[in-house]
């Protein structure tokens, strides 16, 4: 069972994935990425990372997705859309996300209490914590340095764009 | 491991490829950036599957720090794409062949 539940979740990655590099409106892209996060969380799932699928979740899907969002609706001009209203547009979202839901439920109904029953390795969070911090407190280190050095850097490009100013001339 | 290793490689091969297919292919910046993002975790996914085949916390550390890479680098690559839309009012990528100075 967790090996079918393994292959129809690549179906659903890669078709997801094909989608949405295929979009021509980016913020359709995005939600098809999305079913693509999700479905790559319940393959971490399945080959034993709880902890990397929740953060998968929140990090990528919640995150993430909700940044490149934003800054859709802030750079790109409003696409006019007439077609929403046919039924059949909807029907490969709504397909993808109803596969999902139904992988999901599969996955909780095979193992309520989370169990090392779907995956011969299975990684506890705690087990995870220990891993981490005991040898490799150096990178957990210089990844908080990398991602400061990411928010300083996003706010220097960010700063309000002077015409007259000499360095934002272009 | 529930299925074998060779099938997880070829997941995320092709999920690798139509990530780069997508960069080389699109110019509108943001779907870019989008291809990026699909080929950091076709990459995750290679190192969680390898962690599950040897039985080796090493992988699913690294595919965490790869997401915090991840969340960095598109901080800083949708600035860039707020800067070039404010400085030359376009984000499609065959505009930006000018240099200056």
């Amino acid at each position: 069972m967790p090996t079918l539940l393994f292959y129809i979740l690549a179906a659903i990655t890669l078709l997801s994935t094909v989608l949405c590099l295929t979009r021509k409106n980016p913020v359709h892209a995005v939600l098809y990425l999305v079913h693509a996060l999700f479905a790559l969380a319940l393959l971490y799932f399945l080959l034993g990372a709880p902890l990397l699928a929740a953060w998968q979740i929140i990090l990528y899907a919640g995150a993430i997705m909700v940044l490149f969002l934003f800054i859709i609706m802030l750079v790109e001009s409003p696409v006019a859309d007439q077609s929403s209203r046919r039924l059949s547009r909807w029907l490969p979202p709504a397909a993808l996300s109803g596969s999902l839901l139904v992988c999901g439920g599969a996955l909780i109904v095979m193992d309520p209490a989370a169990t090392a029953v779907i995956s011969s390795y299975w990684l506890t969070p705690r087990d995870f914590g220990c891993a981490l911090f005991e040898h490799y407190g150096l990178a957990v280190e210089i990844i908080s340095l990398i991602l400061l050095f990411a928010a300083v850097g996003a706010f220097h490009l960010g700063r309000r764009y002077r015409p007259n100013s000499k360095e934002d001339v272009s | 491991m529930i299925v074998p290793l060779g099938h997880v490689l070829i997941l995320s091969g092709l999920l690798f490829v139509a990530g780069l297919l997508g960069v080389l292919l699109r110019r509108n910046l943001i779907m870019i950036l989008i291809g990026v993002e699909v080929m950091l975790n076709a990459v995750g996914l290679t190192l969680v599957g390898a962690s599950a085949y040897w039985r080796n916390p090493e992988g699913q550390l690294f595919a965490l720090l790869l997401m915090a890479v991840a969340a960095a680098e598109v901080t800083v690559a949708l600035a860039l794409v707020v800067y070039l839309k404010r400085s030359r009012s376009t984000i499609d990528v065959n505009r930006f062949n000018g240099m200056q100075g």
